[in-house]
């Protein structure tokens, strides 16, 4: 953050409604973190640094969704300062676990937590920033993947494409050599409608995925939800595993709205 | 009288959104808030009608820093209302898991938010020109206690290994052997980092703190036990919504908390170690002597010693869970859902995380609460702020404003659980 600071591009990381998770995946990359800070100027950071440099900025990291009255105005100061904007992780991309507002109603669920919801300055659904401002590029995971985070700067430092891959999490299953645990274990898995980039980590650990990186580009979400009632996963249960931290995405929206119509075709 | 309002930056290397505005009129602080605005996010709210499998997922969202510390009171409340108690290997592995999360999070808040402020940066990073060989020794750190999370989480943030129960995999034996290689350095490195931070001058300032903390009969509570107050009072896990009462204040979205019908109490490194500090391991307590440490520290401009303090305790309580390790039959113990109300308590790194949660009948979460650690200190926090600026109302702005955001830092609040402009209005 010293040094000739104005030859280097100047990086911002911007925060919304989130938990700090994405952006301290930055401040995670232990080994990395020193040459970032050679290559970029880290020109507003605030969760790292009382440094606050003047915009504008040739990338922006924006991490968390859009759910007050201020927060919409300031994300659209934010996309006036960055001549770059990249999102990170399922809130900004796709509203967060915090958009389950979004199926009830924000007024009910002030009044759970607040005793006087009235001093609490909120919005009725939480919304990704693309809802508001164009972006760049999106980045997924709840909580985004490091390597995947270092491959974006990379990538807009030297003026091109992220390399990020859009298939589904069987991919890295397969790649990894892991067990399929919804064919071996029967273990029910959001592995193919979800777009990889962790690793297949849940799989890993015999677990089944639960769609964190949201859908991948081309989900079949109609045929993995027969396999999973199949497995003997009920209605709730389906609308559940869609409905956590990427529910508004629409493949992800429809698989739910899907298992709750194939019920009342059946019923 | 003259009114004056200064706009400072932001309240920077904090986790989470937060101000602080304070008024002052002829000499006497008339008005003090730390303010959050971090956007609700309504967690009590969304939890409800999902399924008794679910919250240990869902709460690691509330905070990144600290997701195990969620992962780990969300476990033991619902185990505790279907009436089981998880122990042996598995508490073990637990109790490691939570290790490398301390350590993650303390050599964070040391290296790269607190030290900072000794040393007259901006940041971690901005330390690095003259202090590269510490600023890599806090990385180092840093990624030791991520790699305990992640070995046996799966990932250092949001772990998807936990489960009600205990977890989804165990690790063999031999998949430990790297960590505690890892941990040997790491020990060597928190031994030293106490050692620099026993060095930094700090403001001579002592505050009277009533403290809160968990406290068990043979650990420095992290896990379980029963809530103790230096007042003498203590009282079990179930009895904490008898005791512990949130209220709403209008300029802030995170509730403060109340001990027994007064408001500002102290929960974090400093509650622990005036309580506990007997139960350290001993490579930590003479670590802690060696630095010059009282038996009992007021002074919050020190806790960046305990925190080391505790580096070392996690360090070298990891390497003794390592090495009498046994791989656990199964993997979980099975929770059978059934209606009840079921309370779990641990020590975050920033202090006592609460979980409380009522099941219904099929095993769907009816009604959740959730106490973190700065809603517990925010007023605390607002306390040792008029104690501190009441007899420096005279300093220039531009030192108030920032000795009162060190002020707030000291306490490593984590307000996403629930501050960035600094706000400081002078009217003297």
């Amino acid at each position: 953050m010293a040094g000739p600071a104005s030859r280097r591009p100047k990086l911002a990381v911007w925060k919304f409604a989130s938990c700090d998770g994405c952006q301290l995946t930055l401040l995670d990359c232990e080994d990395e973190l020193p040459a970032v800070a050679g290559a970029v100027d880290i020109a507003h950071f605030t969760e790292a640094s009382s440094a606050d440099g003047p915009g504008p900025y040739d990338l922006s990291l924006v991490e968390g969704s859009i759910t007050t009255p201020d927060d919409l105005r300031r994300i659209q100061h934010v996309r006036r300062v960055s001549k770059r904007l990249v999102t990170i992780g399922a809130c900004a991309t796709a509203g967060g676990i915090q958009a389950l507002r979004d199926f009830a109603d924000v007024r009910e669920y002030a009044s759970v937590v607040y005793a006087r919801p009235e001093y609490v300055a909120t919005l009725a659904r939480s919304t990704p920033i693309s809802a508001h401002v164009p972006v760049d590029f999106e980045l997924r995971g709840c909580p985004i993947d490091k390597r995947q985070l270092l491959e974006v700067i990379a990538a807009f430092l030297a003026g091109r494409r992220p390399c990020v891959p859009a298939h589904s999490v069987c991919v890295e299953c397969k790649a990894r050599g892991n067990v399929c645990v919804l064919v071996a274990h029967g273990t029910p898995c959001l592995g193919p409608v979800t777009q990889a980039g962790c690793g297949a980590l849940c799989p890993a650990f015999n677990r089944g995925c639960y769609g964190c990186f949201g859908p991948m580009e081309s989900p079949n979400a109609r045929a993995l939800n027969a396999r999973l009632r199949e497995l003997g996963m009920s209605t709730p249960e389906l609308v559940r595993i869609y409905r956590t931290f990427n529910a508004t995405e629409e493949p992800f929206r429809q698989a739910a709205e899907q298992a709750e119509q194939s019920e009342e075709a059946d019923g | 009288m003259t009114h004056k309002s200064i706009r400072i930056g932001g309240l920077a290397r904090v986790e989470g959104q937060g101000s602080l505005l304070v008024r002052a009129r002829a000499g006497q602080i008339t008005g003090l808030e730390l303010n959050i605005y971090e956007p609700p996010r309504f967690f009590e709210a969304l939890l409800r009608g999902r399924a008794h499998t679910e919250p240990p997922d869902i709460t690691a969202r509330i905070c990144g820093i600290c997701p195990v510390a969620y992962q780990m009171s969300a476990c033991q409340a619902i185990e505790a209302a279907c009436g089981v108690e998880v122990t042996g290997p598995l508490r073990d592995l637990r109790l490691l898991m939570y290790y490398g999360e301390w350590i993650e999070s303390h050599a964070l808040h040391i290296y790269l938010l607190h030290a900072p402020d000794f040393l007259g940066y901006d940041s971690g990073v901005a330390m690095a020109a003259d202090h590269r060989p510490h600023l890599e020794r806090g990385l180092a750190l840093k990624k030791a206690g991520n790699e305990v999370v992640a070995t046996l989480g799966g990932r250092a943030i949001h772990p998807v290994n936990v489960r009600v129960g205990g977890f989804h995999r165990v690790p063999a034996r031999a998949e430990l052997a790297p960590l505690a290689e890892r941990l040997r350095r790491a020990l060597d490195q928190a031994l030293a980092t106490v050692e620099w931070v026993a060095g930094f001058e700090a403001p001579e300032v002592e505050h009277g703190y009533r403290f809160l903390a968990l406290r068990h009969p043979q650990e420095y509570a992290i896990l379980s036990g029963s809530v103790a107050v230096s007042d003498g009072t203590e009282f079990s896990a179930a009895d904490w919504p008898v005791h512990v009462v949130e209220e709403q204040v209008p300029h802030s979205t995170a509730l403060h908390a109340r001990l027994d019908g007064a408001t500002g109490y102290l929960v974090g490194a400093l509650a622990r170690y005036a309580l506990n500090g007997a139960l350290l391991n001993p490579v930590a307590r003479s670590a802690a002597e060696a630095a010059g440490l009282p038996p009992v520290c007021r002074n919050p401009f020190r806790s960046i010693v305990v925190r080391a303090v505790e580096i070392v305790h996690a360090c070298a309580e990891a390497l003794r869970v390592i090495e009498g390790y046994a791989e656990p039959d199964v993997p979980y113990v099975p929770v059978e859902p059934r209606a009840g109300v079921g309370h779990g308590i641990s020590e975050a790194p920033r202090g006592t995380l609460y979980h409380r949660y009522r099941l219904d009948g099929a095993g769907l979460v009816a009604e959740a609460a959730i106490v973190p650690p700065t809603s517990q200190n925010q007023a605390r926090i607002e306390m040792d702020l008029r104690d501190l600026i009441q007899p420096r109302l005279g300093l220039p702005e531009a030192e108030l404003a920032a000795l009162c955001e060190r002020a707030v830092r000291n306490h490593d609040p984590c307000i996403s659980c629930a501050a960035h402009f600094l706000d400081l209005h002078l009217d003297r």
